[in-house]
């Protein structure tokens, strides 16, 4: 439904998208990540057809983005970073004026609005002008008019920015459901990574303009340094005797402890990797080595792996990054 | 059919803007004391001793140069900085139907502005018995005096976020429209320049084809020239706001 393909974009000499090329099927939710700056902001007014691309092709639905824009550009809902509105427009007014451009006209109207009023509980504003709503109303204002005509195609600048933990709570519900239940095919931007677990079916990193990461979350995981590592608590036993026990094992790469008290040691074994995947043998090798010594556990268990982590070390290693650098 | 609505919408959305601001009601108010002023005060209405709105007309030009602009220069200006271009361009619209519905709300809250004069006709029919031709030719010539100004206004206004320099900089385009072939200017262009150099300036000024309708006149080369330059400067817009979105 989104086809991007290989998109660059110059500001003056300053290389802010780099040959990214990002493809969404209905019913799917890309998220989009990348630390401040990465350049998705970017990318989206690429795709939504407010910038021209340097180079490279949009098309949605199979229609071009520069030869036939009109048409790509009536599949999407946008819903741009920080939610501009018209600010001494009403509610009401404001969400009229975008089903008017979107070709609703009478009844049609009415009904796309109250709908989108309703699914963004906007009724206790409606007829208040735009520049008194709160920064949750302000924001669902323009969520309202980016899926007032049930686009088939949304994209969406962090959506749950500036909204407090419930509202943040109902925005990815509704994007969810959105994906998984009208089938639409969506994009998302966010920095916010508990996002991706919640509500993305994929992901895509960017960093300095470049994608650095494509796949599942879950692929995203087993990246992570922690992930599979094993953890555990004993009693009565010497550090050094359980470090160098747990590095014996094969399935062991490394071993970290993490607390020490009352001679209670908490360590974690991290697991080798073959082609970057953890061996998923490590908990059983710990396990029976706790057995075999008839060490005293409190604690085992396996560790699924860090999202922050494996972003911090996606965008932070693979190039070094000057900040403020504009 | 899609084109005429998606423009109705941008103008009556820009129309709603205009009376949601107390500016309007300033601007339309200022309008109607500065026209009373210079009609009453400076042209001697009631020394000339006719019934006709001369001098009443005669000052629209002046007037707008300062009041255009003013009226004008927001129409950009607050899209870029609310953000909500990025919602505008977005939207299955084009460049030129939101240029033009813009341009015609404004316009239209012009023509307002000037309807709300009406008491001068008044005044003339009671006074005596004018050329209800002329007067008609001189509504028509002012507004699309003001039409002009406010084409380029527009055209300033997507040049730069900045509302003062949009403001100064269509000033100062206007104005040379109506120096340009006033008769001090032109003299002093001629004790140097080439006389094809002069007609050619002289040739841009609105103020000759002001006058003509002001005389009761409707010369299509008139209108060529109002129409013409209001395309040519809405045209511009839609090239600037293009290349603007480009970098
Ligand atoms: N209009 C612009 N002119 C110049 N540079 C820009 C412009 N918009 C964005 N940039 C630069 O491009 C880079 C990417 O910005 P952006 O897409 O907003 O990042 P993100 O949304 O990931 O935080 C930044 O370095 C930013 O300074
Ligand atoms: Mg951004």
């Amino acid at each position: 439904m989104i086809q991007a393909e290989d998109l660059v974009k110059w500001f003056g000499p300053k290389l802010a998208v780099d040959h990214v090329s990002l493809n969404v099927k209905p019913g799917e939710v890309l998220g989009f990540l990348g630390p401040n700056g990465a350049g998705k902001s970017t990318t989206m007014r690429l795709i939504t057809g407010f910038l021209p691309p340097s180079e490279g092709k949009i098309a949605i639905g199979g229609h071009d983005m520069e030869n036939d824009g009109i048409a790509a550009r009536s599949l999407i809902g946008y819903l741009p970073e920080n939610a501009p509105a018209y600010p001494e427009m009403t509610v009401a007014g404001f969400l009229g004026f975008s089903a008017e451009i979107r070709g609703l006209r009478g009844r049609q109207k009415k009904e796309a609005v109250t709908h989108a009023v309703e699914i963004c509980c906007l009724e206790p504003v409606y007829y208040q002008t735009i520049e008194t709503l709160s920064k949750g109303y302000l924001h669902r204002t323009c969520f309202a008019q980016a899926i007032l005509h049930d686009p088939p195609v949304l994209i969406m600048d962090e959506p749950t920015d500036g909204l407090d933990p419930n509202q943040k709570h109902e925005v990815r519900n509704l994007i969810k459901r959105m994906g998984q239940q009208e089938n639409k095919a969506i994009i998302i931007s966010t920095h916010i990574l508990e996002e991706v677990d919640a509500v993305c079916s994929r992901v895509v990193i960017i960093n300095q303009g470049r994608i650095v990461f494509s796949g599942g979350p879950d692929e995203l995981r087993t990246r992570s340094r922690s992930s599979g590592a094993v953890t555990i608590a004993v009693r009565g036993v010497s550090e050094s005797d359980l470090k160098e026990s747990l590095t014996a094992l094969p399935n062991v790469d490394s071993v970290a402890i993490l607390a020490k008290n009352d001679g209670r040691i908490q360590a974690r074994a991290f697991p080798a990797r073959k082609d970057g995947k953890p061996d998923l043998g490590t908990a059983r090798a710990v396990a029976a080595l706790l057995r075999e010594k008839n060490w005293e556990f409190e604690e085992l268990h396996t560790e699924k792996g860090r999202l922050d982590e494996v972003f911090r070390a996606i965008t932070i290693s693979e190039t070094p990054q000057k900040e403020g650098a504009e | 059919m899609r084109a005429v609505r998606n423009i109705w919408a941008v103008t009556k959305r820009e129309l709603g803007s205009y009376f949601s601001s107390p500016v309007a009601y300033v601007f339309i108010i200022i309008f109607l004391m500065l026209s009373g002023f210079f009609t009453f005060m400076v042209g001697n209405f009631f020394a000339r001793n006719e019934a006709s709105l001369a001098s009443f007309f005669l000052w629209h030009p002046w007037l707008y140069l300062f009041l255009v602009p003013a009226a004008g220069m927001r129409l950009w200006a607050e899209e870029r900085r609310a953000g909500t271009i990025e919602l505008l361009f977005t939207m299955p619209i084009t460049v030129w139907q939101t240029i033009v519905g813009k341009f015609l709300a404004a316009w239209v809250f012009l023509g307002l502005a000037l309807a709300l004069t009406f008491p001068m006709v008044i005044t003339v029919i009671y006074l005596g018995d004018p050329d209800g031709g002329a007067i008609f030719t001189g509504y028509l010539g002012s507004f699309l005096v003001a039409g002009v100004y406010l084409a380029i206004s527009n055209m300033t206004s997507a040049m730069t976020r900045n509302q003062v320099v949009s403001f100064i900089t269509a000033l100062v385009l206007c104005l040379f429209l109506v120096l340009a072939g006033w008769r001090p200017v032109t003299d002093m262009l001629v004790n140097w320049a080439p006389a094809q150099l002069v007609a050619a300036v002289a040739a841009f000024s609105i103020i000759p084809h002001f006058d003509s309708l002001q005389r009761g006149v409707i010369d299509s080369r008139d209108l060529t020239y109002y129409f013409s330059v209001i395309v040519f400067a809405l045209f511009t817009t839609g090239v600037i706001l293009r290349s603007r979105r480009a970098s």
